[in-house]
């Protein structure tokens, strides 16, 4: 999620570490130079996705599993220093025994609603469906009617057309101004956008290229990997897909393929989107390697951010402190971010267990935690006082 | 009703607590009722034991919801042994 507001913040930031092994939670200094790392929370659950609501900046969401459990949502209203467990987590309807009703494996996605609707959240599941809870996160229910749709279950596909672990819901947007407009992405199944507060849904796919010999017309084929809408001008939004990174202006329904701008040994492959807070000309990708059987780490074993400062017409490289050989790294979709800082710091987590950091929109990167689990997912929060 | 370690969170840390009902479907669903919760965590949203969970009364595995219960049952939740 990026900064859901265009101000700029300034001061300490923390950062919201979702691992296939449990939470942890960064706190820097105001420079942002010096981190401590928490305990572990919820030591050998799967976390997902943990979201602090800006609007209040101390409710947290936590998305969580285990390797034997149901899923569940843990939240806390003291910034993380206490938690209690959803007492009705997303879940699809119960279906007649005759009927094949599904069931979540687990919560991948969490969003907080628009500052006018000061309690609603919605959640991304696997398998995909969209929930939303209307009381800061402690219930949830089923949202819109896509669920149990024909057609959206339909382009949703089943456990085989889904990612490794699962077909997902993610990429949930909100308009800034204006709650009932409203983005989410499905990998695989597209991207659909609402304008009624969810009670209809339009797929937005032109443009956008699929695997070489599947029909573009058909939204299952689709895969978009990440999201991002920028803040300071939502008419904008940015998007990492399985096959490109493109850039959308509304009112236009066309993306537009940025990523053949990229470097062509590099590619326009990868899971993670970055947009700045404060400059909707600047946005943020992690490539990752795409060619044969996609080994999904760093082209070449070389990590690299790549920066366009004029909306994708080109791209430089920024890999100064990462290694520059032998680091096989993957960036999963959710573990890079950035804060609400005038010079927007960024942050990326590894599937090897490192959090990345820089102060200075991507010109030098600094290791600042090493040997937690792989990581899931980072978000960066400015906490209230 | 013998709670495993992974849901003890939900009972205080209480590795055994008294439940009544005459089918395993009425115990869960007074466990529920008392730990809110935790029966999701056992059993899905279309009533069916989770893939990694097994329930046995006494000695004997419960194959399903409406696995019959008498007065003095033992019911253990066990987190399967899933490999690894």
């Amino acid at each position: 999620m990026t900064p859901s507001t265009a101000t700029a913040s300034s001061g300490a930031v923390t950062l919201l570490i979702g691992t296939r092994k449990g939470a942890f939670i960064l706190k820097s200094d105001r420079t942002r130079r010096t981190w401590k790392v928490s305990a572990p929370l919820f030591l050998g659950h799967i976390i997902h996705h943990v979201v602090c609501d800006p609007r209040d900046r101390r409710t947290m969401l936590m998305a969580a599993s285990t390797g034997h459990l149901g899923p569940t949502i843990f939240r806390s209203t003291d910034a993380g220093k206490t938690w209690k467990e959803s007492p009705a987590p997303p879940a699809f309807p119960k279906l007649p025994e005759s009927e094949k009703g599904r069931a979540v494996n687990h919560t991948f996605w969490l969003t907080p609603c628009h500052p006018n609707e000061p309690t609603a959240w919605y959640a991304g599941t696997s398998p995909q469906g969209l929930f939303r809870s209307d009381d800061g996160g402690v219930t949830w229910k089923p949202f819109s009617y896509i669920n149990d749709d024909p057609q959206y279950r339909e382009w949703m596909g089943t456990v085989q057309d889904g990612t490794p672990d699962g077909p997902k819901l993610h990429s949930i947007i909100v308009d800034p101004r204006d709650p009932q407009h409203l983005y989410f992405g499905m990998s695989g199944g597209g991207v659909h956008e609402s304008v009624d507060g969810g009670k209809t849904f339009q797929t937005l796919l032109q443009g956008m290229d699929v695997v070489e010999g599947f029909d573009r017309t058909t939204p299952t084929f689709h895969d978009p990997h990440c999201i991002r809408l920028c803040p300071n001008n939502p008419d904008r939004l940015y998007q990492q897909n399985h096959c490109g990174i493109y850039r959308i202006d509304r009112p236009s329904d066309t993306w537009v393929r940025i990523g053949k701008n990229m470097p062509k040994k590099v590619g326009d492959i990868g899971f993670p989107m970055v947009v700045h807070p404060h400059n909707a000309d600047c946005a943020w990708v992690f490539p990752m390697d795409g060619t044969t059987v996609w080994p999904r780490v760093s082209p070449e074993g070389k990590p690299a951010a790549y920066v366009t400062r004029n909306a994708g017409k080109t791209w430089t490289r920024q890999d100064k402190g990462f290694p520059r050989a032998n680091a096989w790294w993957t960036v999963k979709r959710q573990a890079m971010s950035n804060d609400a800082h005038e010079t927007t710091g960024l942050y990326v987590g590894t599937t090897q267990g490192e959090i990345w950091a820089s102060r200075n929109e991507g010109a030098t990167w600094t290791c600042i935690a090493r040997h937690l689990p792989e990581i899931y997912s980072v978000e960066a929060a400015t906490l209230g006082r | 009703m013998h709670i495993p370690t992974a849901l003890r969170s939900y009972t205080a840390q209480q590795g055994e607590v008294q439940v009544e009902g005459t089918t395993l479907a009425d115990a869960l669903a007074a466990l529920d009722r008392r730990f809110p919760g935790i029966r999701f965590r056992i059993i899905t949203e279309q009533e069916i034991i989770r893939p990694h969970i097994r329930i046995f009364v006494n000695d004997v595995q419960a194959p399903h919801l409406a696995a019959p219960l008498q007065r003095e049952d033992h019911i253990y939740i066990v987190c399967a042994l899933s490999g690894g």
